[in-house]
């Protein structure tokens, strides 16, 4: 139904929907995405016992209050940090969003995701290795890099913009994150998944793309087989979302499709 | 006539083309979309959608508005239990104006049928919601009754999927009720539950956008309904896996808000939306399909496609013939031949000497075994024809038997959709003729099955054609005459076709349409 709703918000929809539009208070009172206001106490989610305590039975729109990445991110440390238990990599460098209004995610072609991403927003941009809180500047806004540890196997690159107070819709995430191998390892594949299109290199070397309208979900796409350099590699990614919860996965598989094991992540 | 025969054969196709898309597809007007689970209520099916209203139909085929129901919001769900019919639907949320707060609600009726005096609808209030802010977005409710429980799923693909449990006797949420997480990146969701697996389908893909939406149904399984839900290669749902049921196919795009809909003995279908039909203008309209299991997993059939067909005794093997005799088909006769400097073996009879000249086979050749290399040019040999087979065939009725399919034009049935002749779930009734011809299988008064020498449009030659779980077919009568008793069509010996109740757990009502 998502898509219908946005269908219906820029005006092209073609369902007789009138009662939809006024259905209730609850969605005409739903939040601006970037409105500030006044925290509230949050609604019933998982583990919150039904009906809320001491509330009526259902939940109130939350206003928006103060904002916050925690819990999906947390500042990376400067240890090395391993994958999760299934090789996902959980330490990055994301850079803020860069504004790239899509109405349609349906726009994201091959050929529209490359030329997208090579164009140049920021000076090196395929070669730089940032540090937490280094600055650029794109079509004259000043973006910040955030060195993060995410709480999850995805990094949700939603909640990260959202978090932020930045925009969440129509929008490029670039992303590094430094690769530490015991040895050089042959025959690694680089699996990723990314709502919605993204394209990643590593050492960089083009290693996957995905395109199209996407969800993420694990190991989507899955790179050619892939040599890890003995010590550090770097792994690059964009993320381009029009409307849309983006995020993304990634991590390392053997020939077997198992997380390949003994390397970790860090941000030199 | 094998002029005719041919140009009528012809004929037949091009309209067979010209019409076959459409009468594959349910009849009248069957607008909607994002639709509850088809609901059978006081004789007629009904369907409700986004928006309000829904559809009815009397048959499950033909599909006409007039469906009502209260409280606007979108997706709704319907599941009956005992004597109310449970209506979930969500108010708010969906994106709409950048919100995702919303409410779940449920409501209950006695009947679907707005002329009924039991029908109206009674405010059991809101079950679950999303504040907007959270990961998840309280639309696209689902029920699942199973076991003596009655679970909820919704969410879209802002965040979660979630599962809730409700009171099966009052509809509202079970006091202390935690909702849980057990999917990402879906949305439209619905489960099943069999053989001890619950199932937890939802749609990827893009909604919306016509003939450009590349929504399909993702499935994957859990023995507890509470998840970890994962799907048939090992990834949980709850990272993104999901196993594909059914997608867009031929000039329908993009299957939205699957519902299952159990029609008993072994039949079960599902209902949804298409998000863009080519042969309406890519409207969303509705449809309802075969849900067919392999290796535990739910996998999306076909309705049947009208052509010609083998039909094949599950039991036995053997295919469903007129009861004539075999004519042999005319090519030389090689016998063994000499082997090699040996004497020449005794060359086998050239058939029976009543047998019409035409199809008695040819005089053995001089020289060379039928295993040998050709002495002479190798050209094909042309089929039998319908002249060659038809020749020894009785005027009027003729009865029908299996017997091993030997690829003869008496074991060759056309099936082609009967316009305005109703339908059941799905797909509208059928003809079954010997090819090229109106010779026309039936049932009879006493039970049986016979091929009549003509089609008259009467109910006893009206088949269903359902494909069932395993993929094989039931075959059923519209009606026997002087019966009202459900009959399908049954091998009750390895070559003797009838008419039988339905045993699901037997192979001898189950058969296979092979191409000829």
């Amino acid at each position: 139904m998502k898509k219908l709703r946005m269908i219906l918000m820029l005006g092209t929809g073609v369902l007789a929907l009138s009662a939809v539009s006024a259905v209730s208070v609850a969605q005409s009172a739903a939040p601006a995405a970037q409105a500030p206001a006044a925290a509230v106490a949050p609604s019933p989610g998982p583990g919150d016992a039904w009906p809320p305590a001491g509330g009526p039975n259902f939940a109130a729109p939350k206003k928006d209050g103060p904002r916050t990445i925690a819990p999906y991110f947390t500042p990376a440390t400067a240890a090395p940090k391993a994958p999760d238990a299934d090789g996902f990599l959980q330490r990055w460098l994301l850079l803020e969003p860069i504004v790239k209004p899509n109405r349609s995610n349906t726009v994201f072609t091959g050929t529209y995701v490359r030329s997208t991403f090579n164009t140049e927003y920021f000076p090196n941009q395929f070669t730089v290795l940032p540090h937490n809180g280094d600055k650029v500047t794109v079509a004259g806004k000043e973006l910040a890099w955030h060195a993060l540890d995410t709480a999850n196997f995805d990094v949700k690159l939603y909640r990260f913009a959202y978090g932020l107070n930045k925009p969440t819709y129509g929008v490029i995430f670039w992303a590094v994150t430094v690769i530490d191998s015991p040895r050089e390892m042959k025959n690694v594949r680089l699996a990723a998944g990314s709502n919605s299109a993204s394209m990643w290199w590593l050492n960089g070397k083009e290693a996957a793309g995905l395109f199209d309208d996407r969800r993420m979900k694990m190991d989507d796409v899955v790179s050619p087989r892939l040599t890890l350099n003995k010590g550090k590699n770097i792994l690059r990614g964009a993320v381009i979302n029009g409307p849309g919860l983006s995020d993304f996965c990634v991590r390392l598989i053997d020939e077997n499709g198992d997380p390949v094991k003994g390397i970790t992540t860090s941000l030199e | 006539m094998k002029f005719k025969s041919q140009a009528a054969t012809i004929l037949a196709l091009l309209l067979l083309c010209a019409t076959g898309s459409a009468l594959a597809q349910l009849a009248g007007e069957p607008y909607i979309h994002d639709p509850s689970t088809v609901t059978f209520s006081d004789g007629k099916y009904y369907t409700f959608g986004t928006g309000g209203g829904g559809l009815i139909s009397d048959d499950g085929y033909t599909w006409h508005t007039g469906a009502v129901r209260t409280g606007g919001g979108v997706a709704p769900d319907v599941i009956k239990l005992g004597d109310r019919y449970y209506v979930s639907y969500a108010v708010g949320g969906g994106g709409m104006s950048g919100g995702h707060a919303s409410n779940v609600k449920i409501m209950w009726t006695k009947t679907l049928d707005p002329k009924s005096p039991d029908f109206g609808y009674h405010d059991v209030g809101i079950v679950a919601s999303s504040d907007g802010v959270e990961d998840c977005d309280a639309i696209d409710p689902a029920f699942l009754y199973a076991k003596g429980h009655l679970w909820l799923s919704y969410g879209t693909y802002f965040g979660n999927i979630r599962i809730v449990e409700l009171d099966p006797k009052t509809g509202n949420r079970m006091p202390g009720n935690k909702a849980v997480d057990v999917a990402i990146d879906m949305e439209a969701t619905d489960m099943m539950y069999r053989d001890g697996w619950y199932y937890l389908l939802g749609t990827h893909g893009t909604c919306c956008d016509g003939p450009n939406s590349s929504y399909n149904f993702r499935v994957g399984r859990s023995r507890s309904v509470l998840g970890p839900y994962i799907d048939n290669v090992g990834i949980p749902l709850l990272k993104g896996g999901g196993k594909l049921v059914a997608a867009g196919h031929g000039r329908v795009f993009g299957i939205g808000h699957f519902g299952l809909l159990d029609l008993g003995d072994g039949v079960q279908k599902f209902s949804m939306h298409y998000e863009a039909d080519m042969d309406r203008s890519a409207r969303s309209v509705l449809d309802i399909r075969p849900l067919l299991w392999k290796d535990g997993w739910p996998v999306g059939g076909d309705n049947f496609q009208a052509g010609t067909y083998e039909i094949e005794s599950e039991r036995s093997g053997f295919a469903l013939e007129l009861a004539v005799d075999f004519v042999r088909i005319n090519t030389p006769r090689r016998g063994f031949g000499p082997p090699p400097g040996g004497p020449p073996p005794a060359q086998p009879q050239a058939g029976n000497p009543s047998q019409p000249a035409a199809t008695r086979p040819a005089p053995p050749p001089a020289g060379g075994g039928f295993w040998g290399p050709p002495t002479g040019p190798v050209t094909p040999i042309p089929d039998q024809t319908l002249e060659q087979d038809s020749a020894v065939w009785p005027a009027g009725n003729i009865g029908v038997d299996l017997l091993d399919y030997m690829i003869r034009p008496h074991q060759k049935w056309t099936i082609t959709p009967v316009p305005d002749a109703g339908g059941y779930p799905g797909s509208p009734y059928f003809k079954i003729q010997i090819a090229g011809t109106e010779r026309t299988l039936a049932a009879t008064a006493d039970g049986e099955v016979i091929a009549q020498a003509a089609f008259t449009g009467a109910p006893e030659q009206l088949w269903r054609i359902d494909q069932l779980t395993d993929g094989t077919y039931r075959i059923m009568p519209k009606t026997v005459p002087g019966s009202t008793e459900s009959v399908a069509l049954t091998a009750v010996g390895a070559s003797t076709p009838t008419l039988a109740k339905f045993d699901p757990k037997s192979d001898k009502a189950r058969w296979n349409f092979r191409k000829p």
